[in-house]
């Protein structure tokens, strides 16, 4: 408030806090996270909107993304060409998605992205085992893994089609205690 | 040079400054704004891009408006004259004048007085709605890049429009009004962003979500909304009871209540008296006594007496307030916590904590998660053995049955300690021992120190599954802690009777001293002036309030120290030896017993919980406490983050009391609700000492009311409040409150009726699929299938489309 920053025009950080759940200070701080990524690629100026994309690798080095084991389909799905490069618009949006104010509806929306692996709208059983050997690192047994995702399609496929629509994930996850707590992060 | 239209956001007054060089700067602005004639191009331009974010307005309308366009532009050319005398307009009007110069250069020439009274609603309604995009536009799943678009499209036909609503005669004020308007979402806008940036912590918070997950910085989180609450209530304490007292109240030494005794000024500097709350920090603003009932003191004419009784009214009211709302807000968030029908799908899809950033932690998740999962496994292959049910149920009952024992145990304990040191304190305390003298807090935090590991010991008899287990031993301390409390309370009603009848005594030596007194200046000379006692000789009433006011700020000192100390030797000390002694020690110290520590959130929340309700309850008697909370908290803060990353490690298993944050929010309520009864009743029944403290004198403390009311407000208003406060409008009122929650109560229930069949509906059809298949052939059970299922779903979607989810 009132701090002489030549990054971006006033009608740019109004514009972003309209569109994301960041005051002004998070999205400066939030475009110096992005900067140090990249300090090269990423110019200081952001006043004529620059179109600069930090590559996937880069982005997952990040300490809040590193140890997570969705982190590429993660940032795959924030990114315009679906490769995993951020825009610092998209930057923003992925934070912004993720973080404690975003309502529930928007965090079920881009939960299912994410576990989406093959992108087709619908979460097939290949997709939950690739989720399941994301999480247990491959601890898990063939036999276990293939009982587990069946149990889960039987759970919450409603239509029955053998895979998760979005539909039916919603209503599975609306009921979850964990999801919005667990779904977060700190930026 | 889209993205620049945003600069028209920019305050009207200096649009309307520049107003001609603005035109020159954007070449579009230009073309539009000068030369009329060469409008028609921009104007279809402009008018194709209206039409299509108009798509909500009725086609009607906007052929209408292409017609009323073309009949204006024939209009401008003979309205040359009027433009000009609108150019100067502008720089007079302030806001409208932006709104008149778009109008002029913008696409469409829309005069209100033109639009009929539908349209205007349409136009209105497309105005709204488009705000409401702008507002809503931050949770739409869309990419940044579209929403960036939106909001400026948006934003442009917001401005567009607005200005032509505002009719007539009346568009001063209406243009007025938005500037208003747009003024006060800017300084919302700037508070929020202020308010952000004051929260403290942050970091700190941050670094333990990384390194422990989500439920141990949960109890940080709520510690640092505790920290909130009690900073207001400090605020309110300190800054309309001590700070008036002790600068415009009389000054220490003046009159006996506010002076140490003569037979106490000897020790009343000593550490030990003070550390006692006796001495000079009894006779001072942190306690009741010190407070005289003088109506009005200094040169404000604050009241005093009545600022006490409404500070005190008032922080259980703001608590109750924020307490409310915080369970409001958290209402909505939570699903259904012990449902297990997607116990393998919420595994999959929402254990992993997406606030890990510490690679430790992630590998104690990914083995937690492993092991969680492979516990599903097995407990959905083996069959539901039957094992035993009775000695499992007559286990459980044992381990009731040991509770409740040790719950009696611990409150005759208190009891018979707060007897004990009632009869010390007749002897005089300088006859006993330090122990002796600090029994009943001492006692008290011990309970509150070893019960709790026998509760946890004692159900390991009961078998439970972690989570129901986790809920049970929270319910039992949380009734420990009750009970303790209440046995303290009672305890201390039997010292405040004691004290009143000393009293009584009191008063009749009183008298007795004051006329001898009288007697002996009488006895001289009649002219020989009035002595003049000093205050510390004067016999002094026994004063309750004080002394209810010492023992609770006492009992919280001690149980602060406890915490501290017990997280100083079972963390700390601990972890020490854990590390440095397993050099040469026979088994693996860290992998077995007794190993790092865990942190134990559900304990803490309770304790937090616990002592706001002590605050609660003594904050009437010693204004002092609230500023030893915020002090409490501040140092609990940070010595609880450091312990907690130097000394534990993270959780194996986590399992969270319940699925919201209204669990413990609902332990806050009941405990606000259990602390405040005390204190009211003792301000409803027991008259205050006649000796001390601003409501001496008084027969009843809310009297203060009635005598603000009798003397400060002009005599209609009593007349009102005696009508007001009679029993025959009192009551139709109170039925009045009742009627309303039970219909908006009904209300709600019948809203959520429709959502609960529709999502019991699908589950249901399929489970009639499942039965049927079971007897029939799975053709029928496939027709069958078909049209229950896809029927339910149908609704389902319907419900979704309509607004099920708003």
């Amino acid at each position: 408030m009132g701090n002489k920053q030549t990054t971006f025009t006033d009608e740019q950080l109004e514009a972003y806090q309209d569109c994301t759940f960041f005051t002004r200070k998070e999205i400066l701080r939030l475009h110096g996270r992005y900067r140090e990524l990249a300090p090269h690629l990423v110019p200081l100026d952001y006043t004529n909107n620059p179109d600069i994309k930090v590559p996937l690798t880069l982005i997952i080095t990040m300490p809040e993304l590193k140890e997570n084991p969705f982190r590429d389909r993660i940032v795959e799905t924030f990114s315009e060409d679906g490769q995993g490069n951020l825009s610092f618009n998209d930057f923003v949006d992925m934070f912004s998605a993720l973080c404690e104010t975003s309502p529930r509806e928007l965090k079920t929306i881009y939960a299912f992205k994410i576990y989406d692996f093959n992108r087709d709208n619908f979460i097939c059983k290949e997709d939950m085992e690739k989720t399941l050997n994301k999480l247990t690192k491959g601890e898990l047994t063939p036999e276990e893994v293939t009982l587990v995702c069946d149990k889960a399609i039987e759970e919450a496929d409603l239509d029955g089609d053998n895979k998760l629509s979005f539909a039916d994930f919603e209503n599975m996850i609306s009921k979850a205690p964990d999801f919005l707590s667990n779904f977060h992060i700190r930026i | 040079k889209k993205k620049r239209g945003n600069g028209r956001r920019k305050g009207a007054s200096k649009e309307a400054g520049e107003g001609e060089e603005e035109m020159q700067v954007r070449p579009e602005k230009r073309e539009r704004g000068k030369r009329r004639r060469a409008k028609n191009d921009q104007e279809a331009k402009g008018r194709e891009r209206d039409e299509e974010e108009q798509t909500k307005i009725k086609s009607a309308k906007t052929t209408k408006t292409r017609k009323k366009e073309k009949s204006r532009k024939t209009e401008e050319e003979e309205g040359e004259g009027e433009s000009e005398e609108r150019n100067t307009k502008r720089k007079k009007k302030h806001g409208s004048a932006k709104k008149e110069e778009k109008e002029e250069d913008g696409g469409k020439q829309v005069r209100p007085e033109s639009l009929s009274p539908e349209e205007l609603e349409k136009l209105k309604e497309a105005v709204d709605e488009r705000k409401k995009l702008i507002q809503g536009l931050r949770g739409k799943p869309w990419p940044m890049k579209k929403k960036l678009v939106t909001l400026r499209e948006s934003q442009e036909f917001v401005e567009k429009y607005e200005g032509a609503l505002g009719k007539g005669k009346g568009r001063k004020l209406y243009a007025y009004k938005v500037m208003m308007t747009k003024k006060w979402m800017k300084f919302q806008r700037d508070f929020e962003n202020f308010k952000t940036a004051c929260i403290p912590w942050e970091m700190k918070i941050k670094e333990i979500e990384s390194h422990f997950g989500s439920s141990v910085a949960s109890y940080f989180i709520f510690l640092r909304w505790m920290y909130g609450i009690n900073m207001i209530l400090f605020g309110l304490t300190f800054g309309l009871v001590m700070v008036p007292e002790a600068l415009m109240g009389r000054p220490y030494g003046s009159i006996p209540r506010k002076t140490v005794p003569r037979a106490e000024e000897a020790s009343a500097m000593d550490f030990a008296v003070l550390w006692d709350w006796g001495g000079y920090a009894q006779y001072s603003v942190l306690f009741y006594g010190y407070y005289n009932s003088q109506r009005a003191i200094g040169w404000l004419k604050f009241r005093m007496p009545l600022s006490y009784f409404l500070v005190g009214v008032g922080t259980v009211a703001y608590s109750y307030m924020v307490v409310i709302r915080t369970m409001a807000r958290n209402a909505n968030e939570s699903g259904v916590g012990d449902d297990n029908s997607f116990n393998f799908s919420w595994k999959m899809f929402t254990s992993w904590d997406y606030l890990i950033g510490n690679p430790e932690t992630a590998d104690n998740k990914f083995a937690s998660i492993t092991t969680s999962f492979k516990e599903a496994i097995l407990e959905e292959q083996e069959s539901r053995k039957d094992d035993n049910i009775h000695l499992t149920r007559f286990l459980r009952v044992l381990a009731n049955f040991l509770v409740l024992c040790c719950l009696a145990g611990s409150g005759y304990l208190i009891y018979f300690v707060v007897r004990r040191s009632q009869k010390f304190a007749l002897d005089g305390l300088e006859n006993h021992t330090w122990w002796e003298r600090n029994e009943v807090n001492m006692v008290m935090s011990l309970l509150g120190m070893f019960c709790p590991m026998l509760f946890d010991v004692i159900s390991t008899l009961e078998n439970y599954h972690p989570r129901v287990a986790l809920q049970w031993q929270l319910g039992r301390i949380f009734a420990l802690f009750l009970g303790n409390l209440y046995t303290f309370i009672i305890a201390l009603m039997d010292e405040i009777n004691l004290k009143r009848e000393e009293e009584k005594i009191i008063k009749f030596n009183i008298t007795m001293w004051e006329a001898s007194l009288y007697n002996s200046t009488v006895s001289e000379n009649s002219t020989a002036p009035p002595v003049t006692i000093h205050p510390a000789d004067v016999p002094r009433g026994p004063c309750w309030e004080t002394m209810v006011g010492q023992e609770f700020v006492r009992l919280i000192i001690s149980d602060t120290m406890t915490t501290y100390i017990t997280l100083l030797i079972g963390d700390f000390l601990r972890a020490v030896l854990v590390r440095f002694l397993n050099y040469c020690w026979c088994w693996d110290l860290e992998a077995g017993f007794p190993s790092y520590s865990e942190f134990d959130v559900s304990g803490n929340v309770l304790g937090l919980i616990f002592n706001q309700g002590m605050i609660w309850m003594g904050a009437f008697y010693a204004p002092c406490l609230p500023a030893l909370n915020v002090l409490r908290l501040h140092v609990s803060m940070y010595l609880q983050c450091w312990a907690v990353m130097c000394c534990n490690v993270p959780q194996e298993r986590v399992f969270k009391a319940s699925g919201s944050n209204n669990f413990y929010m609902a332990m806050l309520l009941v405990i606000l609700f259990l602390s405040t009864l005390p204190a009211i009743y003792t301000i409803v029944t027991i008259p205050p000492s006649f000796d001390c403290g601003p409501f001496s004198g008084k027969k009843r403390m809310f009297d203060v009311i009635h005598e603000t009311l009798e003397s400060d407000f002009p005599a209609w208003f009593s007349k009102v409040f005696s009508y007001a406060s009679n029993p025959g409008l009192v009551l139709p009122f109170i039925l009045l409150m009742v009627l309303a929650i039970y219909y908006f109560t009904l209300a709600w229930i019948h809203s959520q009726k429709p959502l609960c069949f529709l999502f019991v509906c699908p589950k249901r059809g399929k489970q009639e699929e499942e039965q049927t298949s079971s007897t029939e052939g799975t053709n029928g059970s496939r027709g069958g299938q078909k049209s229950s299922l896809t029927g339910c779903r149908a609704t389902k979607q319907q419900c979704f489309i309509t607004g099920g989810r708003e």
